[in-house]
């Protein structure tokens, strides 16, 4: 689409191109080279400040990551499994031919989709007096669930009537129509949904740091403050490279499930996204 | 409930404070998001890597470590800040524009080819085709998921109350230290007032998108 913005560039545009490019660039360099000489005023990449990752102490220093990241990966685990069915659930409710069970089940979705999530966690800490990883894995649970229930519920309701019909016709309850004929193929038309939730899911975790769990970022803050002020710039920029190489890793995931989906949309699955069940920023 | 009455100006201030960090960030996020969907789609290869890298990057990295980065990491490499809205402003519009990078480019991908065509071959040049044709259509189809982008922002802007600055979230946990018997009402609250900004602009997301699909 993009390439029809625009007439292929001449001689004279690609000339004007290169040389904005190499500008543009030395540009972004001269910043860069600024803020890392800066850095290296400070002492930033002296060798010692980057030590605690091969020297003497690294043994403790990638325990302390590596129980971090357990941590995380295990609060996003068990989240994800938790949430889903219940997903499912909230779905089926919300789509049900009773209205006394419809309408709630509305109220209680909207509710949990205009909550923050970071609020759920301390709600359910504080108030329950849980452990920190009940109420990160509460607070995700609640979220995700209301936001899988939306996106399934796209998938139903983009399906042709037909299928719905058929099932009823053949003799079918309307429940196991739902979960026979319309679910599995709701699930399969938003996979690519279900997956960008994920890594949602996933970088939510990463709130658990404000309740006080003990996850990847909680580890390098206590790291830093205990190692000294001098290695919160190591500390962090591994923290943060860790967090961003696994979320670019899922995202990749979830591009190569869409695209080996699109490519099964001649059988007659086709996928959808419903603007409603976009996942946004959270 | 008590509690609540009690400390209704701390409430109103914290609200007054998350109406503002959502405001200023949500502007300056639609700006440079709107600016990095224009990179995205130029002819010059250098943009489109650029807004590429910092759409990838921001989208994948947890709004916790942007705050981070921005409350804790830049002060101590010599960007200090006045006040820690600045430090929320910088983390929350950064984050955002992200997405409203991705959204303004499915916009522009929504838009007929037959536009654009027609377009240059009147003789427009890049910037008129995208300026005067193309964005002036897509942001029309993006507003429902412009509006969910922002409500999720006002979400977000949750996280400064852990960085220091005193909105909602912030007053939320200094009041419940306050009044360690009546937490449950206290967060109850917190949660009215954040509802009182997420319910609405939802509905008004609802009624977007009905108006849009009546219009195609």
């Amino acid at each position: 689409m993009s390439s029809v913005l625009y007439d292929v560039p001449g001689p004279k545009a690609r000339l004007y191109s290169f040389f904005g490019s190499v500008a543009g660039t030395l540009v972004i360099l001269g910043v860069l080279a600024i803020a890392v000489f800066t850095l290296a005023q400070q002492g930033i990449f002296d060798a010692n400040r980057w030590e605690i990752f091969y020297g003497t102490e690294a043994p403790d220093v990638w325990n302390l990551i590596l129980q971090g990241l357990g941590a995380t990966l295990a609060a996003a685990a068990v989240s994800a499994v938790i949430a889903f069915p219940l997903g499912v659930a909230l779905c089926l409710l919300r789509i049900s031919l009773v209205p006394w069970i419809r309408v709630p089940t509305q109220v209680v979705l909207e509710f949990l989709r205009g909550m923050p999530v970071v609020l759920m966690m301390f709600f359910v800490l504080l108030v329950f007096a849980t452990s920190q990883f009940v109420a990160v894995v509460a607070g995700l649970v609640l979220y995700n669930s209301a936001i899988f229930a939306e996106i399934l519920r796209a998938g139903i309701q983009s399906l042709p009537k037909g299928q719905r019909e058929a099932g009823l016709a053949i003799g079918l309850q309307s429940f196991q129509s739902r979960m026979i004929i319309e679910l599995p193929q709701a699930i399969r038309r938003m996979l690519p949904s279900l997956v960008a939730q994920l890594v949602v899911l996933l970088k939510d975790t990463s709130l658990g740091f404000i309740v006080g769990y003990e996850e990847l970022l909680r580890k390098i803050q206590i790291m830093a403050d205990f190692l000294g002020p001098n290695f919160l710039f190591p500390a962090f920029f591994m923290g943060a490279a860790i967090y961003i190489l696994i979320n670019i890793a899922v995202s990749r995931l979830a591009i190569a499930i869409e695209r080996r989906g699109s490519k099964k949309a001649a059988g007659g699955v086709e996928h959808a996204t419903a603007a409603g069940a976009v996942p946004t920023a959270k | 409930m008590d509690a609540i009455f009690a400390s209704l100006p701390q409430y109103w201030d914290g609200f007054l404070r998350t109406l503002f960090l959502a405001a200023v960030s949500g502007i300056i996020a639609l700006v440079i998001g709107t600016l990095l969907a224009a990179m995205r789609v130029s002819p010059v290869a250098a943009l489109r890597g650029f807004s590429m890298f910092f759409v990838e990057v921001a989208r994948n990295t947890p709004l916790t470590i942007i705050f981070f980065f921005a409350a804790i990491v830049l002060p101590r490499l010599g960007i200090k800040f006045d006040q820690f809205e600045v430090a929320a402003i910088i983390a929350l519009s950064g984050y955002t524009s992200a997405f409203v990078a991705e959204a303004v480019r499915s916009g522009v991908n929504s838009v007929p080819v037959g536009q654009a065509e027609a377009a240059r071959s009147i003789g427009l040049t890049f910037t008129q085709v995208l300026g005067l044709i193309i964005l002036p259509q897509a942001l029309r189809t993006v507003v429902p998921p412009m509006i969910n982008i922002i409500i999720a922002l006002v979400k977000n802007s949750s996280v400064a109350g852990a960085f220091f600055v005193l909105e909602l979230f912030g007053y939320g946990k200094q009041l419940a230290n306050e009044y360690g018997d009546k937490v449950l009402w206290v967060l109850v609250g917190v949660a009215f007032f954040y509802l009182l900004i997420t319910v609405p602009l939802g509905i008004l997301a609802h009624f977007v998108e009905r108006k849009v699909a009546i219009a195609r």
